[in-house]
């Protein structure tokens, strides 16, 4: 050997996970309407919860939900995270809200990026409303919407986030 | 409700560790990498390869390394009839458990073979290095058969 190499004390050692994921029915209906720029739920004809994104079944009663909502695309802060760490393979420059975001009409949260907002001053509660690409670039995708930004409107009381209808606060 | 679209798409999550070996493993992976394979001498005498960082009986940490030799005997083993395409060998090939000359106990690596009729257990195999080394467990291409009686 031409020169000593130094010891080995690291090793790569990647996990790829290579799927295929089919959506059932409920699920390619969701990202149907979705394409149109509409965002549905599903209500369950038991305990009237709506979700989104609906899988078809109740998770608490395990009834089918077939009954299909139209939401709105303002919704309200239920939780959020400020990502100060750079992801690999994300674009975003850090950092960045990532927030839990009940729609008016549906009674779960869905994961969307918030922006045009002062990272320091998101709360829980707060209004925001969906920015969405232009239509042209819409797919099966919640990248539809580039992100959520603030809303001028009051917030909502922590007991009635994800109790909103879809008219949203007006009621 | 109309039909909706079957809509179906691959996808890959990746997870980009990189570890770090420590000092025990690190000494068999820079054996790999030198072409040389490293045991260890645990507490009741026997060599372990590959080399254990804590001895399996005291628990106590492990440092008398003990370099073994490049050619075994064939414990166990099992055929891999269609190989996928994660596995280090595309042609048909067998999971071996290896113990090297002075090991006394067996390691797992894949054993290149004709067909699953030329393998027997108790076969002498032999180290096949890879053609670049980095300090991997694949820097050990594969074992193949060794030609003669088995030991």
């Amino acid at each position: 050997m031409s020169e000593p190499q130094a010891d080995v004390t690291v090793v790569k050692s990647p996990v790829y996970l290579k799927y295929r994921f089919t959506a059932g029915s409920a699920p390619a209906r969701f990202l149907g309407r979705l394409k149109e720029g509409v965002l549905t739920g599903q209500r369950c004809p038991r305990c009237s919860n709506v979700y989104i994104p609906a899988r078809g079944s109740c998770p608490a009663c395990g009834v089918p939900t077939e009954k299909e909502v139209v939401l709105s695309d303002k919704g309200t802060v239920q939780s959020f995270t400020i990502v100060s760490i750079p992801i690999p393979g994300n674009p975003i420059e850090p950092p960045y809200i990532v927030a839990n975001i009940v729609p008016d009409g549906a009674n779960i949260s869905f994961i969307h990026l918030l922006s045009e907002c002062v990272n320091e001053e998101v709360h829980i509660g707060q209004r925001v409303q969906a920015l969405w690409k232009p239509a042209a670039e819409w797919g099966y995708s919640m990248d539809n919407i580039r992100y959520f930004r603030p809303l001028d409107e009051p917030d909502v009381a922590v007991d009635r986030i994800g109790k909103l209808p879809v008219t949203g606060l007006e009621s | 409700m109309a039909a909706a679209e079957l809509l179906s798409q691959e996808f890959e999550l990746g997870f980009t560790y990189t570890r770090s070996t420590g000092p025990v493993v690190g000494k068999f992976l820079t054996g790999l990498r030198d072409g040389k394979v490293y045991g260890v001498r645990g507490s009741d005498g026997r060599v372990l390869v590959p080399p254990a960082e804590y001895d399996p009986v005291t628990a106590a940490p492990l440092t008398d390394f003990v370099e073994v030799g490049q050619e075994g005997r064939l414990l166990s083993w099992c055929w891999v009839s269609e190989p996928r395409e994660a596995h280090l060998l595309q042609q048909p090939f067998a999971w071996a458990m290896v113990q090297l000359d002075g090991a006394d106990v067996p390691m797992i690596h894949c054993l290149e073979a004709p067909s699953a009729e030329a393998v027997t257990t108790g076969a002498r195999v032999s180290i096949s290095w890879a053609d670049e080394r980095q300090g991997f467990i694949t820097d050990i291409r594969c074992f193949t058969l060794l030609q003669g009686a088995a030991s």
